[in-house]
């Protein structure tokens, strides 16, 4: 019971290691830097596993663990604590937020090894990972919101990490801008709940919201919109239509960064936000299907950018994005426990790709653009190995993880209680993009001849301490996906039971009903249970399984057998090949519509007129003022003896005429 | 008919109202100062008019000491044109204009 | 028209008239004897009041020794016509009108007053009786000793002063 009754462990243990590495790290040794960085998250992640035991143990009644550690703010009628809780989707989070958190801090020992800042980055990163653990371990919003805000900041911090270089810079004032403008959604979805259910606190606003009835779909009732507010704060958090546009930008970070933040962890915070709030979002069909529309819409467009676009991270970024809407189409459909294993299963493959990214970079000495690289397979085989095996894991082939949780998104898309026909044809689609573009990745990258200079570089795999950790998550790529797999391989579809209890939690009564009458047995809010034969049907000839083989060949065709068939493409569809590859002008629209005007406004309004002229000619004219009134009462002493006489000879004749009249009046 | 007082109080205040009118009028320092005793003058005739109104000696007593203290006043204001005239080579008042801002 | 009066007018236009001649003259020296002339006929008019002694002193001290050093500083220092400069436009336009008001309203303030209608009413009237000299010491180093002790220390102070002024110059 140790770690149970000690939750703040976990937490402090990170917070610890970035204020010792960001304090006094400057002026250690590497070594000293990494015991602290990658010490303090490994202790995290023994508390975790610890935390699981012990949980384990536990009776259904004690579920949520719940501890209050001392009360944060208190005014009027407004209460929030510092106060964790634990459950079992809370465990899932932290078992990804650490273990993926340790690989890439091991990993970043080996790619940040040349560059300077070393400490400071892995204060960032410590300091990062503390905030995502309050996130996933806050037991109310505003706490989460503590959270949510830290990673938003520490992912700025990291972003920017490589602070002298413009674009860097910029990229991290776009990230944070952007996702403010969600934030501010979030915080008035916030203070929406609080005035509906008097609290902030999880428990008490499931409580609350427990005898509600589902709410109706002609209108927006008050779960509706809260639920819409605090999905604005997840689309910009997690990069959806129409505030994705930080994400790409953000590959200016490091790469670690990039899988850690951009992939596997703060960008999945606003799924875990949904799935939090299921019993809200459950009674808001409106709400849920909002979610799910921006999911499938996202994974359709984000995919469709991801086709042409030639650095190897900045595919990778829109394939987070575009694997984040998925993530929500399956909440949006129900769906929970199904967004909660894709999220998982992301974090392993799109982590694991964003490490081989950066394991390819630096192979080729910095080199980004995949037009550049070419039959690096044989010279850099264990960075081609675990790359592939991510690209078959988010292609969705079957075996691999992504493959059980993509498809249980899709099921839920086209035969869930929710289900949606367009929606799920859009999925369908984006999956197949998905496959293309993923395997023209790598046959970009690792098939043909080399397209570098071969003379000035010298490739080179990486060091074992960023080999490793690609292996660890390419296991888990693979085997990841089998804790869910449906009885038909024998699998016992663990994941899913194990988070039953969350999303089976504050159910609302007509859907469950619903559920029971279409699949005929015990069924939950978290998914569905389909019966085996479907499945097995499913499995081999599904749609999905179609469209990742046809991608396969497609990516195949196109960049191994017949490139030219690329360029004789490219040159019919003309104007449709610059529109995807300009990423659809989305930025530049962007940039005419709001950025530009508010920089007028800034520049011309506030800064010109209302700071230089009105409010600096206040204080100016004030001091301007005195300096004349100054200058004219000075005048009177002119050292001119005629005129003080003039001046004691009015003062006289005043008095006399006060003397006068009081006399006279007496 | 003896002279009323007041007769002599008027006369006291033309004076003195002349003695002001000099005061600021001229430029010379030295016609300054005499407009200055003109003032003083007037002043005692109306201290003498009053005395011997309330037939009492202090108000001659008073002049006394104002005759006296005019004296003295003239002596050293005097000294100090001196001063000024022969540093500065001008009587003009409007010369000496050191308190300037 | 009793004798007293007639004295009282002519030594008073005399007076006004030196004032004005003070003001009017161009020369210094002219203003100089102009303010003799008003000494001399204010000391008419003491003796018209009884007050012989402070005739006498007004002669003596005022205009023979304080008007005849102002003579001699104007000689010496040879100051000339007065130069018209404008400097002061305030001097010229709020000063001098403001003088004629404050003349006229002493005097409007004289005439009118109560002190002045009780004196007219007889309380006061010149009378024979001079005040004497005796009388006047007798308060002048009686009561008013302390004042008259601090006079005496006040001309040694001055005298010092011009010395001290005087030798500076050279």
């Amino acid at each position: 019971m140790f770690i149970l009754n000690h939750l703040w462990i976990i937490l402090a243990l990170p917070l610890l290691g970035a204020a010792i590495n960001g304090l006094l790290g400057r002026h250690w040794p590497k070594w000293a830097v990494n015991t602290v960085g990658i010490g303090s998250v490994s202790l995290s992640f023994l508390g975790v596993a610890e935390l699981v035991r012990e949980f384990m143990r536990l009776n259904a009644a004690q579920v949520p663990w719940f501890v209050r550690y001392f009360n944060w703010i208190s005014v009027g009628s407004f209460s929030v604590d510092f106060a964790l809780q634990v459950d079992q989707l809370t465990l899932v989070m932290l078992f990804i937020v650490t273990f993926v958190s340790l690989l890439v801090h091991i990993y970043s020992t080996g790619y940040m090894a040349h560059e300077g800042g070393y400490a400071r980055f892995f204060s960032y990163l410590n300091l990062f990972v503390f905030f995502m653990l309050t996130l996933v371990m806050a037991a109310n919003l505003v706490l989460m919101f503590v959270g949510w805000e830290g990673v938003g900041l520490c992912s700025y911090l990291l972003i920017g990490f490589w602070f002298l270089k413009k674009t860097a810079t910029t990229a991290g004032n776009k990230a944070f801008i952007t996702t403010r403008l969600g934030d501010f959604g979030f915080t008035i979805g916030i203070l929406l709940a609080f005035w509906a259910f008097k609290s902030v606190d999880f428990g008490a606003i499931f409580n609350r919201v427990s005898p509600m009835p589902v709410e109706s779909t002609s209108g927006i009732g008050i779960l509706t919109a809260i639920c819409l507010l605090l999905f604005a704060g997840a689309v910009g958090k997690s990069a959806q239509l129409p505030l994705y546009v930080w994400l790409p930008d953000a590959m200016e970070g490091p790469t670690p960064v990039s899988a850690l933040i951009h992939a596997a962890t703060m960008v999945t915070a606003g799924v875990y936000m949904v799935a939090r709030m299921h019993p809200l979002y459950s009674r808001a069909p409106l709400a849920m299907f909002v979610v799910a529309l921006v999911g499938a819409l996202t994974a359709f467009y984000s995919a469709t950018i991801g086709i042409l676009q030639t650095d190897i991270k900045k595919v990778l970024a829109y394939s987070t994005v575009s694997q984040l809407g998925y993530m929500f189409l399956g909440c949006g459909m129900g769906a929970y426990a199904a967004g909660i294993f894709h999220l998982m299963t992301h974090a392993f493959f799109k982590g694991l790709l964003f490490l081989a990214a950066g394991s390819v970079i630096h192979a080729v000495g910095g080199e980004q653009d995949m037009r550049n690289m070419g039959g690096l397979r044989k010279k850099i085989p264990v960075t081609y190995w675990t790359m592939l095996l991510a690209t078959l894991a988010i292609a969705g082939i079957p075996g691999f993880s992504g493959f059980f949780s993509k498809d249980e998104i899709l099921e839920a898309a086209g035969a869930g209680p929710h289900k949606n026909l367009a929606l799920w044809l859009l999925g369908l689609i984006g999956a197949g993009i998905t496959s293309f573009y993923m395997f023209r990745l790598v046959f970009l990258t690792f098939f043909g001849k080399p397209r570098y200079n071969e003379k000035k570089v010298r490739v080179h795999e990486s060091p074992q301490n960023m080999l490793v950790p690609l292996i660890i998550l390419a296991i888990c790529s693979v085997i990841g996906g089998w804790v869910a797999a449906p009885h038909l391989v024998g699998g016992s579809d663990y994941f899913e039971s194990f988070v039953h209890p969350v999303f089976a939690s504050y159910e609302a009564q007509p859907v469950v009903a619903q559920q029971e009458s279409l699949a005929g047995g015990a069924s939950t809010e978290g998914g569905i249970q389909p019966n085996p034969e479907m499945e097995v049907l499913q499995a081999v000839t599904g749609p999905p399984v179609i469209a990742a083989v046809l991608g396969l060949l497609l990516a195949w065709w196109f960049c191994i057998r017949k490139p030219s068939a690329a360029t004789k493409a490219i040159r019919n569809l003309h104007g449709l090949y610059t529109l995807v590859y300009n990423k659809y002008y989305v930025d530049e629209l962007y940039a005419a519509l709001f950025i530009r005007p508010l920089l007028w406004i800034s520049t011309n309004v506030l800064w010109h007129t209302i700071d230089e002229k009105i409010i600096d000619g206040a204080v100016n004219g004030t001091a301007h003022i005195s300096r004349e009134m100054g200058g004219r009462l000075r005048e009177i002493q002119s050292g001119n003896a005629r005129t003080y006489a003039t001046w004691v000879v009015i003062g006289a004749v005043g008095f006399t005429v006060l003397l006068l009249g009081l006399w006279m009046v007496r | 008919m003896s002279v009323p007082i007041s007769y002599y109080l008027v006369l006291s205040a033309i004076l003195f109202g002349l003695g002001v009118i000099a005061f600021v009028f001229k430029r010379n320092i030295i016609t300054i100062f005499m407009a200055i005793e003109l003032m003083l003058n007037a002043v005692n005739l109306a201290f003498v008019a009053f005395a011997h109104a309330w037939n009492q000696l202090d108000g001659l007593v008073f002049v006394f000491f104002v005759i006296v203290v005019a004296a003295a006043e003239a002596a050293v204001g005097l000294a100090i044109v001196i001063t000024i005239a022969q540093n500065r080579r001008s009587l003009n008042v409007e010369d000496v204009n050191l308190l300037k801002f | 028209m009793s004798l007293p009066l007639i004295v009282f007018f002519a030594c008073g236009v005399t007076a006004v008239l030196g004032a004005v001649l003070l003001i009017v003259a161009r020369e210094p020296i002219h203003s100089a004897l102009s303010l003799i002339l008003v000494m001399v006929s204010l000391a008419v008019l003491y003796l018209l009041l009884g007050a012989e002694f402070i005739a006498a002193v007004q002669i003596i001290v005022y205009a023979g020794a304080i008007m005849v050093l102002f003579v001699f500083v104007i000689m010496l220092l040879n100051a000339g016509v007065e130069e018209r400069t404008n400097l002061s436009k305030m001097a010229k336009y709020a000063g001098v009108p403001l003088g004629f008001f404050l003349l006229l309203e002493i005097a409007h303030w004289f005439w009118r007053s109560a002190v002045g209608a009780r004196i007219a009413n007889g309380s006061g009237t010149v009378n024979a009786s001079a005040v004497s000299t005796r009388d006047l010491s007798m308060q002048l180093f009686q009561q008013y000793l302390f004042p008259f002790e601090a006079t005496s220390i006040l001309i040694l102070i001055a005298i010092l002063g011009a010395v001290v002024l005087a030798k500076r110059g050279e």
